[in-house]
């Protein structure tokens, strides 16, 4: 185990609007947390609230590794990312995409060449590589997106909504990526959905978000 | 009759490759480059500091530079006449009617297309794009560096932009250059001079050779502004 995450009394409202109210929750062991919901309740906002990619207006996200607070944000947004439901897709290959976590590191040359080889594989691209990322159809771009995520051995993988507009089939093989990097048991995933059903299929812990609050 | 005459004395002209044709051509190549170049340098971190920075009259100043984009020619050169000769505040410097002068002329009008364009093209870039790279770990710079890197095609229209009208300007460039054979006389000046003289051929040729320019500018252009709407419809 690496990362812990202590999400603590959260509040967040959008033009008076309050989407989260008083919302708290917290992981300490690596697995699959899905949050799940009826559309607008609040599960993406909780999401990139817990990736540092929005502030709450009131209540803290807090992370720790071994026990100790990490307070430096730099420092965590480098160990674990968020894939967005709209990707994000760069206008270059999906080889370029991939390895775009890599390269703002500074690994470049073999090492950078065999992991993103090795996470093409892994997500069922390779043959996809040297195509320009933005013809991919919405499931090939859910996978790049994950794949470029995974390159960098998040510690953390936020998935929000992965599944939302794709097909049975693409679908079927992210579940399946999910699956596998549960058992390789490095990476924590914490993924929103709006359908139960997968959310009871996938999670090792189903968090119901409802009135702002996680029941 | 002498229409064609004129037309097969052009071409002749061309396609022998003709000293004076072609001095011209490379003095307003080079000018109308170094401007371009200068343009570009100041225009692209200005598009950016616009795109990515927040600052009091940010609107205000982005509408002076769209502004600025429809600057008469003659009006900058006008004004940069005033700055040279010899009663101006930078008389000292002797820089009225030296390529120098063309290319400060040049460098005012091509900046304010090259940096109002590119900063439209950073605009155009889908803010997903930002999160992306954000949640991947990237810093502020790198995330800037990302989002131009997404703008490539629309800077390179910007800057082909830019190209085209310098290359195509008279006015400025004949009022700070003066015209003088073999040190500040460039296409547009030319064919101006020329065709007061009756010397058409010579015009026709620089004429043609400058439609070609423009031509090939615009198919560039062309090129790149598909590349950059086929990225941002996808």
């Amino acid at each position: 185990m690496s990362l812990s995450l202590q999400a603590v009394k959260i509040d967040k409202s959008y033009n008076g609007n309050g989407v989260l109210q008083g919302c708290s929750w917290s992981f300490s062991e690596n697995g699959i947390y899905v949050l799940t919901g009826p559309n607008g309740c609040g599960k993406s906002t909780l999401l990139r609230i817990c990736a540092l990619l929005e502030r709450p207006d009131r209540g803290a996200v807090s992370f720790f590794d071994k026990g100790q607070a990490v307070q430096n944000n730099s420092t965590l947004m480098r160990r674990m990312t968020l894939v967005l439901p709209s990707v994000g897709l760069f206008n270059a290959s999906v080889n370029r995409n991939v390895s775009y976590g890599l390269r703002i590191r500074g690994i470049s040359g073999k090492e950078a060449v065999d992991r993103t080889e090795s996470i093409l594989e892994f997500v069922g691209l390779t043959h996809k590589k040297d195509q320009n990322a933005l013809t991919l159809s919405s499931g090939e771009s859910q996978r790049v997106g994950i794949a470029r995520a995974l390159v960098i051995n998040p510690e953390v993988l936020f998935l929000d909504e992965p599944t939302a507009s794709i097909d049975e089939e693409n679908t079927a093989i992210i579940e399946n990526i999910i699956r596998q990097l549960k058992q390789h048991g490095r990476t924590t995933v914490i993924m929103t959905t709006h359908e139960r059903v997968q959310a009871e299929r996938l999670a090792d812990k189903v968090l119901l978000l409802e009135g702002g609050m996680i029941g | 009759m002498l229409f064609s005459d004129a037309f097969s004395k052009a071409f002749s002209l061309i396609l022998h490759l003709d000293r004076d044709l072609m001095g011209i051509i490379l003095l307003s190549l080079k000018v109308s480059g170094t401007a371009l170049a200068i343009a570009t340098l100041l225009g692209l971190p200005l598009s950016a500091f616009l795109g990515f920075r927040k600052f009091p009259l940010k609107g205000f100043f982005i509408s002076l530079l769209n502004t600025f984009m429809g600057l008469p020619p003659v009006v900058v050169g006008l004004f940069i006449y005033l700055l040279l000769s010899r009663s101006g505040p930078l008389g000292f410097m002797s820089l009225l009617y030296t390529p120098s002068a063309m290319i400060i002329a040049q460098t005012i009008l091509a900046f304010p297309i090259v940096a109002s364009l590119s900063h439209a093209a950073i605009m155009g870039v889908d803010p997903v794009i930002r999160q992306a790279a954000a949640t991947l770990g990237a810093t502020p710079f790198q995330v800037s560096l990302t989002i131009i890197n997404e703008a490539r095609y629309g800077i390179v229209a910007a800057v082909i932009a830019g190209f085209g009208r310098v290359m195509a300007e008279v006015g400025a460039i004949l009022i700070v250059g003066g015209n003088i054979a073999g040190y500040t006389r460039v296409m547009t000046t030319t064919i101006a001079l020329e065709t007061d003289k009756g010397n058409f051929e010579l015009a026709l040729a620089l004429g043609i050779i400058l439609l070609l320019i423009s031509l090939m500018v615009n198919v560039l252009l062309h090129i790149f502004q598909k590349k950059d709407m086929a990225g941002a419809n996808r």
